[in-house]
């Protein structure tokens, strides 16, 4: 380290500090805002200190909302995200594997597929899917949140990408040994693959947190609403007073589990980087 | 070779070929190699001689011929049926297993009891010395420590054949020599048949019972070191084996007698009409003032135990390469020396098929 504080030690800690202030600043007026009474809010000038209501408002929020109980909309936004990052990985894993370790005839042209894929996401092919998924009469249910976000060709390039460095002479030193393709994939390929697992269920993870339209389309019932789009429905239609105490609280639940997700994966990962497995 | 015809084959290779798409590698080889035998393929690189080896573990397919371990047809087995077990040059360790879950893995396949795979590996560990390491990564190991858990995945089995594709070309010279002289006591104590790859004619001369010189995709010759060193069957073996490579001169054979160099005529036991090469290895020409040859010296190498001294033989140019004895201090004045050679050291190919002829 060296120890240097000159003028650009200075300017760079000043300029660091001010984009965390810009960026952190909406987040504490929010956070401001779901501990005060909603007629604090609407009195101008706009308090900038806590007030006393937190436990009334966070406690409100969690378990009346205004649609739908903020803690249901969680479990269900918790439900999908989960649903969504795992089975991504696992699909793309198996997929991934299929096309690295074996040879069959389109071997190329399915890859190539997958692939192509890329091109369509769901807001591309929402009608045809939502169309689906209503004949299959999924509408409402955590199936219909997940299925149809599940395919991922991302996960299964860098799977491939993957898979691809580990050294042939592993493979072989595992057939060797004796073990089939399936054994192969689970005593090998899964453990040398935590890392990117570990990365992919971050980020993945976040993704199905945080889809909106999907679940604004197929979701009817408030009691199968996910958090995001659940914000999205707490607004007011009309004349009627929006309670943004309320409103606030639960915009900061909605951040806590993505949060969490990437402080508890964060140690997985980084060691998984240090430790490099090959 | 007599003793051993009434042992049983442990691996037959039976004009095996083969092929990548339209590119042929292997050109039909056939090789017995006798149970308990440590057998060498040696050659340059691209040979094929890998591929060979992958075919008799199974790992590649055989477009023609037939493989047969312990009597028995394998070309269609996969190679755990067969038996086999494999050291790889880069050793190939399963990195998030210990080293006691490396060398047990294969065990725990085969479904062996949690007891008995204990036992073989600890024993293993025990005899190649890796008692401590048991619990570490294969990431925490040295080159050295790698090589012996490869050694030891292969010797807790208790395989019919060891198969080792240049197992020490990634260590330091010193530490190739250690373990050159380790797998050679392992195989002896084990007794199991042994097929070892390898481009070092040293490894393959020190290692091996018998050895297999392929070039191209043949066989040049099989046979035991030594016969092979004394008695190449081929222009190619003679120049493979042996460090420095054997001088080689163009001649011309008229019944026995051969002519080289600067007329220099040698009787040959053979008779043959025709182009010839005559070869003679650096250590068997001898510093002789009324030697026959005369070289014109241009630099010396001295490497201690021996001098190696280049030159170029006078009348015809042909490069010479000659190995002295000790420290040679040559008189830079005299740039001309005059050797001797025995007739017993010489060889003679056919320069039109480059088959020995005597
Ligand atoms: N899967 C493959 N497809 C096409 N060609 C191959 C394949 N494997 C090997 N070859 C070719 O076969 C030839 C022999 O390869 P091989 O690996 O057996 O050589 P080698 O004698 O082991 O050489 P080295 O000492 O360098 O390891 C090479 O020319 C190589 O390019
Ligand atoms: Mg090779």
């Amino acid at each position: 380290m060296v120890e240097k504080k000159g003028l650009s030690y200075w300017l760079s800690h000043a300029g660091l500090i001010l984009g965390v202030i810009v960026i952190g600043f909406p987040i504490w007026l929010a956070f401001v805002a779901s501990t005060v009474t909603q007629s604090e809010i609407v009195s101008p000038p706009m308090p900038l200190l806590p007030g006393g209501e937190f436990i009334t408002n966070y406690k409100e929020a969690l378990f009346s909302g205004i649609n739908a109980p903020v803690a249901l909309m969680l479990l269900n936004s918790t439900i999908m995200a989960l649903g969504i990052a795992l089975g991504k990985i696992f699909i793309s894993l198996l997929s991934a594997f299929a096309i690295v370790y074996f040879r069959f005839p389109g071997r190329q042209l399915f890859f190539w597929m997958i692939f192509l894929t890329l091109m369509l996401p769901i807001e591309v092919r929402i009608v045809p899917s939502y169309g689906v998924v209503a004949q299959f009469g999924m509408l409402n249910s955590y199936s219909g949140l997940i299925f149809p976000l599940i395919a991922s060709a991302t996960a299964t390039f860098l799977f491939r990408q993957f898979f691809l460095t580990i050294p042939n002479e592993l493979t072989e030193a595992a057939r060797v040994d004796g073990a089939g393709p399936v054994r192969f994939f689970f005593d090998i390929i899964l453990p040398m693959s935590k890392t990117n697992i570990a990365a992919l269920f971050v980020i993945l993870f976040i993704y199905g947190w945080n889809q909106f339209l999907w679940p604004l389309l197929i979701t009817t019932d408030p009691s199968m609403n996910t958090i995001v789009m659940g914000i999205k429905q707490m607004f007011p239609s009309g004349d009627d007073n929006a309670n943004w105490p309320v409103i606030m609280a639960t915009s900061l639940l909605a951040m806590v589990p993505p949060v969490l997700i990437v402080i508890f994966m964060q140690k997985f990962f980084v060691r998984g980087l240090i430790e490099s497995e090959k | 070779m007599k003793a051993r015809n009434n042992r049983m084959a442990s691996i037959r290779i039976k004009e095996v070929f083969k092929s990548f798409y339209k590119t042929k590698i292997i050109h039909g080889i056939s090789i017995d190699i006798q149970e308990g035998e440590f057998l060498v393929i040696v050659g340059p690189s691209g040979c094929g001689k890998s591929t060979l080896l992958r075919m008799v573990a199974g790992l590649e397919t055989v477009s023609a011929g037939e493989i047969f371990i312990n009597g028995r047809m394998v070309n269609e087995d996969e190679p755990m049926e067969r038996n086999v077990a494999m050291v790889f040059q880069n050793y190939a360790l399963y990195p998030h297993m210990n080293v006691f879950n490396n060398m047990a893995y294969g065990l725990k396949i085969a479904g062996t009891s949690k007891k008995e795979i204990k036992t073989r590996v600890d024993n293993a560990a025990s005899i190649l010395q890796l008692e401590d390491l048991l619990e570490r990564k294969p990431r925490d190991l040295s080159g050295g420590q790698r090589q012996r858990v490869a050694m030891g995945r292969a010797i807790v089995r208790k395989p019919d054949v060891f198969l080792f594709d240049e197992p020490l070309s990634n260590l330091d010279a010193k530490l190739r020599v250690k373990m050159r002289l380790e797998i050679k006591a392992l195989q002896r104590s084990l007794k199991t048949t042994s097929l070892y790859v390898t481009h070092d004619q040293v490894e393959a001369m020190t290692l091996a019972d018998r050895m297999v010189v392929m070039n191209n995709g043949k066989a040049e010759q099989i046979g035991v070191p030594l016969e092979v060193y004394d008695y190449p069957a081929t222009l190619f073996v003679a120049q493979f084996i042996g460090s420095p490579s054997m001088n080689i001169f163009k001649g011309n054979s008229n019944n026995n007698a051969v002519t080289f160099g600067d007329s220099i005529e040698i009787s040959s036991k053979t008779r043959f009409d025709g182009e010839v090469f005559v070869g003679i290895r650096p250590e068997h020409l001898i510093v002789d003032p009324d030697g026959l040859l005369t070289v014109r010296l241009k630099i010396t190498e001295p490497l201690g135990a021996n001098t190696l001294v280049y030159g170029t033989v006078k009348g015809t140019n042909e490069e010479v390469v000659i190995s002295l004895p000790g420290t040679v201090e040559i008189d830079s004045l005299k740039n001309e020396m005059r050797l001797s050679f025995q007739n017993k050291n010489i060889h003679i190919f056919d320069r039109k098929t480059n088959k020995r002829i005597g």
